[in-house]
């Protein structure tokens, strides 16, 4: 990573890291996924992770909420590390919301049902206001109709919009989005990413693991590139789009937008 | 929520494709070796059939009161109804067996309650699972209020089947459940206490189990700190179809998908509340037919309780074959046992399959 980059990952001080890396490794085995990750997130940014397959995007974006251990560094999310201790995971959890590829919506739960579950049982929020808070975050992506349905009766963008009300319910501080659209055939794509910019608008703390270039341009506040697990380069979309630094993202980017 | 979603029912097949005839034309003639296979089917029938009739109800004789009384060639009935009353209750006393029917009324009453909505059934199930049996306990034991104490060594026939099967299943369930959570879990301690417990039952006859229940716990217990063999045996079945269900069960965590787990863990549930509330529901549905089958071998598998010197259907009936009045009743014996077994287990059978029917929630995308 050049001096430069150095300087844009790491916020100016005074900033308000709500996420940050420091000197992050994560080891597979022997397989290094992550190696010294030095990343700080401030509040209300919009931070969008691209680069090649099994470079280690998600394996980052999901070590934020600890879906994965990292061996080596600290993270800290809102002030707090996150280590072995459960308390800290949990509380953390609770302010995180996750998108995943595959939506990963409860089969057996009703639509509403899977937006009020955490509410109810990690909030403790009476059923009735989770009930009808899920309702407004339904009728924000547009799906308020479907709220008795059993995920399996939705299509897949309907499927993904669901998910991404069912982690607004939490009403987290930070989203995390990991390929919300790749598992999505392009007619709904645009749904669904009508709806993360709606978000990202209103100023939420989001990191999202996308291919889908437009999106970063319009709303990203950073373009973070990542290749075989080092954060290659990080930047504003202008910058990153226009004047890449680095040998490994032009080629990136020369791939990915010339077909 | 007062609207509700109602799936719009789907179109009719075509004409030409319903009706009997197509059906008999679809199924059963539609090639030469189908047409054979049917031929075939119906030969069979024609060979078995007619004569089962003829013994068991045309030339049988319905009642009587002793063998003298059976001058039909056929089946003789009236065993059936002269030993009936020792077939349901074992040698509980006659004029005490009403204790028995409230019992049974009771708990029918109760499962019956669940059909009404506005019934909390949370708290209904509590009732079911901690109070009833302990009332249903004192009816059958007597000792309180009046009531006469009946021994457990006079418990026996249907009413100790049944009481083995059902004290067995709903005892073994939560068990299997946890053994199958221990079996999974990253705690090294509790994984191998389940991994040990759950191979050594599964390595031992259940023949042994009772046996051990029953003859050698005492030999190891301190004198005076013996307790009753009925519950002994109980603890033994529960505990050995305990392990089968763990394993059944595990099969269906196994085959919930990790992103389950990972959104679970994602909203900050704990795990109880992970496994309780996302994970449980969905891979105790996937094996509901494995379940079942667990339930239904261990309701068969209460007849070996004849090891232990206690008569349970089976045994009363096996029993009764040897009265010397009564020789040669075997088969009427064997054929009775066999259809009160198959109605019960049919009947879970069928149960099971309404259960998975109500459970579906649209077809699985991810
Ligand atoms: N559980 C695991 N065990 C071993 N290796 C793993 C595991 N999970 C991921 N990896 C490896 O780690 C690397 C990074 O994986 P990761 O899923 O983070 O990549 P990615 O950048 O998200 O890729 P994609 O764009 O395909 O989703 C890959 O090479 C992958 O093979
Ligand atoms: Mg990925």
């Amino acid at each position: 990573m050049t001096n430069t980059n150095m300087a844009r990952a790491q916020l100016a001080l005074g900033e308000e890291a709500i996420i940050e890396f420091n000197d992050v490794n994560k080891w597979y085995g022997d397989f290094h996924v992550l190696k010294n990750i030095n990343f700080s997130i401030k509040k209300g940014e919009r931070i969008v992770v691209c680069g090649p397959s099994g470079s280690g995007k998600s394996t980052m974006t999901r070590c934020i909420n600890r879906l994965e251990e990292h061996q080596k560094g600290t993270i800290l999310v809102d002030g707090v590390e996150m280590n072995d201790n459960l308390k800290n995971i949990e509380a953390i959890r609770k302010d995180v919301g996750m998108v995943f590829q595959h939506f990963n919506l409860f089969p057996h739960l009703t639509i509403l049902e899977n937006l009020t579950l955490a509410p109810i049982w990690v909030r403790k929020m009476p059923k009735k206001q989770a009930e009808e808070m899920a309702m407004h975050y339904l009728e924000r992506v547009k799906i308020a109709n479907q709220a008795l349905k059993y995920p399996g009766q939705l299509s897949g963008g309907q499927q993904q919009r669901v998910a991404i009300a069912r982690g607004l319910c939490m009403q987290p501080r930070i989203m995390l989005f990991d390929e919300p659209t790749s598992a999505l055939d392009p007619e709904m794509i645009k749904e669904v990413l009508d709806v993360m910019v709606q978000l990202a608008e209103e100023g939420m703390t989001m990191v999202c693991v996308t291919h889908e270039m437009g999106f970063a341009k319009t709303v990203a506040d950073r373009v973070v590139f990542m290749d075989a697990g080092e954060i290659v380069e990080a930047n504003g979309p202008h910058e990153f789009f226009d004047n890449p630094q680095h040998d490994r993202t032009q080629n990136f980017l020369s791939q990915i937008l010339n077909h | 929520m007062a609207i509700e979603f109602k799936p719009s029912p789907s179109l009719p097949p075509p004409v030409n494709s319903v009706g009997a005839v197509a059906w008999v034309r679809q199924n059963l003639l539609s090639s030469p070796l189908n047409i054979f296979l049917t031929l075939f089917s119906f030969y069979i029938l024609y060979l078995l059939v007619p004569p089962v009739i003829e013994w068991g109800l045309v030339g049988a004789t319905f009642t009587g009161a002793s063998k003298a009384d059976c001058t039909g060639d056929g089946a003789c009935w009236a065993f059936i109804g002269v030993y009936f009353e020792q077939f349901m209750y074992g040698l509980y006393p006659s004029e005490e067996t009403w204790r028995i029917n409230l019992a049974l009324i009771l708990l029918v009453l109760l499962l019956g309650t669940y059909a009404v909505k506005t019934v909390n059934k949370l708290y209904l199930s509590l009732v079911i699972l901690v109070v009833y049996p302990v009332i249903a306990y004192f009816l059958f034991a007597g000792g309180v209020f009046g009531l006469e104490v009946v021994e457990t060594s006079l418990w026996g026939g249907l009413f100790l089947t049944t009481l083995l099967g059902v004290v067995g299943i709903v005892a073994s369930f939560p068990l299997g459940v946890l053994l199958a959570l221990g079996r999974q879990s990253k705690m090294p301690i509790a994984k191998s206490v389940c991994i040990v417990f759950i191979e050594t039952i599964r390595a031992v006859p259940l023949i042994t189990i009772l046996f051990m229940a029953s003859v050698m716990i005492p030999l190891f217990l301190p004198e005076g700190m013996n307790f009753n063999k009925l519950l002994r045996v109980l603890i033994g079945i529960t505990l050995f179809s305990a392990a089968y269900m763990a394993e059944v069960i595990r099969g269906g965590l196994q085959a919930i998908p990790k992103g389950q787990y990972e959104a679970a863990d994602a909203m900050g549930l704990t795990y109880w509340q992970s496994m309780i509330l996302v994970i449980l529901p969905q891979a105790l549905k996937l094996v509901i037919p494995g379940i079942v089958n667990t339930f239904i071998g261990l309701f068969k598998d209460t007849t070996l309780v004849y090891i232990v010197g206690m008569f349970d259907l089976l045994g009363r009936i096996q029993a009764a074959t040897h009265d010397a009045n009564w020789l040669g009743m075997t088969i009427e014996g064997y054929a009775f046992a066999g259809f009160i077994y198959w109605a019960a287990c049919f009947g879970m059978s069928r149960y099971s399959m309404r259960i998975e029917r109500k459970l579906e929630t649209g077809h699985k995308r991810n």
